[in-house]
């Protein structure tokens, strides 16, 4: 009997549904090559989906805040920052620290710059991190312009190397997906966030520094894909202006999959880790099909509509 | 807008004119933003001040210019699409493939896709879904039916498309005499005839449109579907330039079109959204470009001269607003 009140909770949570698709899928895909490959694809999908959490957390405390909140800098931001890191690395394992520092650095400019449209000249944030990301773009190409850089080796074995099959990437992201779980439900400084993108007027009211929260978030947010963006170029061993391309779509992918309300104000971070693996071994799973890109795409497109309108009939007492 | 002007009747008579003032200054900064830039344009080289030389600069904007429209009509009903570019791309190579090949078979095709934005529209409605997901999977979507359909670059614009867009009209470059047409009828249609007060009011107060007896359901598949007839358009008169296509060829469009319309001053909620400040705000854009390779300015820099004139043009935009709230 007293399972009962467990269980419900369990299946509460809406960033279970994210893990058991991931989970459905990776069966599906070993069912389909008889076992062959289950460890490698589970360790590649964990490197990959890394990256989709990095920003995917960023991206979702920016949309908790509520509706309109959205960061569209993040791919030019990966860009910038992967190009920054390499410059200021030079390939010596020396100088890895000042890269780190740079592209942290770099990141919280970028956030306070993002934060300073929205805040100083009251730019709707779509507009804003949509202009910023115009120049962080031009930026990129004329910085990123010189020859390829090599990480230097010993950064690029920490971003391809793994202990087990596990590999040291993923085992950062989910130590960092853990303490900004912690800090999403139990700081103060997530209750403020959460509760900003519930009520922001009420918020205000009760005391919080909404524009304060707002900003650490717009930071936050850039920091991360800054991040992303050299743990990337360590990974594929240099920047390219192109290696962001694809984090706008997927870092609002994962959260939206994840379980994270667009509207802002219900936020989690574990369905971020689900969403992410849910969506690298579908690619995955359709690639070992033998599907061609376009059907890929199709798919995918269609699994994010499906998986919002599912959600939306859920919460739909809510919002009425 | 109806508001607005019936406010100085309740008794603040002083405060019209400043008022008045401050919402023609608003109103004028697309314009003025375009002027200024075209005359630096002709003053850095003159040889632009030409038919040839309009024609060169503005011919890539009506595609741009078509997209706006289509991104302002949804933002219209307070809704954003994602998938605009990645639309107007599958759009071109329809064209440059289905509709050269088999004529009828690609008309049908460009219907159904008009009949997906519709659907679409109920879709978002009726489960009040949010926008922005949405037409991200769409986006996903009709970039694997353009990679399906055209694999790798090619294809060849339909002759009679090719020929259509390159008229040669007298006086006026034909780019600018479609933007002017477009900017005028949309205008029309939207701000001064019933249906289009209708449709913005579905933006503005949507419960006091759906007291008043209409269907929110009928107008957001008309709003969709409109959005996608002005997409599909974009997407045949983009092919009809190049002459072939890519399944990446318009990606860009989506955020330029979020840009032109909030640069010809639209907003983001409460259907406040201006047509002919859209196409002005697509054409502003585009010539930031021009006008960066006529300074010599490296290409390097022509993606964030456009966020650049885009944040100056909001900030201009901003010192307006204040000065309307304080009418002094």
């Amino acid at each position: 009997m007293k399972r009962v009140p467990l269980l419900t909770t369990v299946m509460g949570k809406p960033w279970l549904w994210s893990f058991l698709a991931a989970l459905l899928i990776w069966i599906a895909t070993i069912a389909f090559t008889g076992g062959q490959g289950a460890g490698s694809l589970l360790s590649g999908s964990l490197s990959f989906s890394a990256f989709f959490v990095i920003v995917g957390i960023g991206q979702m405390f920016v949309i908790t805040t509520g509706p309109g909140n959205i960061d569209l800098s993040i791919p030019a931001n990966i860009a910038l920052s992967g190009a920054i890191g390499m410059k200021l690395m030079d390939g010596q394992p020396g100088l890895i620290w000042l890269g780190v520092v740079g592209v942290l650095g770099a990141g919280m400019l970028i956030g306070c710059a993002n934060y300073a449209l929205i805040r100083v000249l009251r730019i709707p944030p779509i507009i804003a991190t949509l202009s910023a990301s115009f120049l962080l773009q031009s930026m990129a190409i004329a910085y990123g312009r010189s020859i390829r850089i090599q990480p230097p080796e010993m950064f690029y074995q920490f971003c391809t190397g793994n202990i087990w099959g596990v590999p040291f990437l993923a085992i950062s992201v989910v130590l960092l997906a853990v303490i900004m779980g912690y800090v999403l439900t139990r700081s103060i400084y997530g209750r403020w966030t959460i509760a900003i993108g519930q009520n922001a007027r009420a918020a205000e009211l009760a005391g919080g520094h909404v524009n304060l929260i707002r900003f650490a978030t717009y930071v936050l947010s850039a920091v991360f894909a800054s991040l992303c963006g050299l743990l990337l170029a360590g990974f594929s061993g240099g920047a390219s202006l192109s290696m962001g391309e694809e984090y706008l779509l997927a870092s609002i992918a994962v959260v939206v999959i994840g379980g994270t309300s667009v509207a802002g104000g219900f936020s989690n971070v574990p369905g971020i880790w689900g969403a992410a693996l849910f969506l690298y071994l579908l690619v995955s799973m359709l690639n070992t099909f033998g599907a061609s890109a376009g059907v890929r795409l199709i798919l995918t497109g269609l699994i994010i509509i499906a998986v919002i309108t599912a959600v939306s009939g859920r919460k739909s007492a809510r919002t009425a | 807008m109806n508001a607005s002007t019936s406010l100085p009747l309740k008794g603040a008579a002083v405060k019209s004119s400043g008022l008045n003032y401050a919402r023609l200054l608003r109103s004028a900064l697309p314009g003025v933003s375009l002027a200024v830039l075209l005359i630096t344009i002709f003053i850095m080289q003159p040889r632009a001040m030409s038919y040839m030389g309009m024609n060169l600069m503005l011919n890539l904007a009506v595609p741009i210019a078509l997209a706006t429209v289509a991104q302002m009509l949804i933002i219209t009903v307070n809704d954003l699409d994602l998938s605009l570019g990645s639309f107007i791309s599958f759009v071109a190579c329809v064209a440059a493939t289905l509709l050269d090949q088999h004529p009828v078979l690609g008309c049908l095709v460009l219907l159904g896709c008009i009949a997906v934005y519709a659907l679409l529209g109920a879709l978002i409605h009726i489960r009040n879904l949010p926008s922005i997901v949405v037409t991200l999977g769409m986006s996903f979507v009709w970039m694997g039916a353009a990679v399906l359909l055209l694999p790798a670059p090619g294809g060849s614009a339909p002759e009679w498309l090719q020929s259509l867009v390159r008229i040669k009209t007298p006086l006026l470059p034909f780019a600018i005499i479609v933007c002017v047409v477009l900017a005028i009828a949309v205008h029309v249609f939207l701000m001064r005839s019933t249906l289009g007060v209708v449709l913005r009011g579905a933006g503005g107060n949507p419960l006091a449109i759906a007291k008043a007896g209409w269907s929110l359901l009928r107008i957001k598949i008309t709003m969709y579907a409109l959005a996608g007839t002005f997409g599909v358009f974009a997407g045949l008169f983009l092919v009809g330039l190049t002459t072939s296509a890519d399944a990446s060829i318009a990606l860009r469009y989506t955020l330029l079109s979020i840009a032109g319309v909030i640069l010809g001053g639209g907003e983001f909620v409460g259907g406040r959204v201006s047509p002919t400040g859209a196409v002005l705000g697509a054409l502003t854009l585009v010539l930031a470009g021009s006008l960066l390779s006529f300074m010599r300015i490296s290409p390097d820099w022509q993606i964030g001269a456009q966020g650049a004139i885009l944040i100056f043009v909001l900030a201009l935009r901003m010192s307006v607003n204040r000065l309307e709230a304080r009418p002094l």
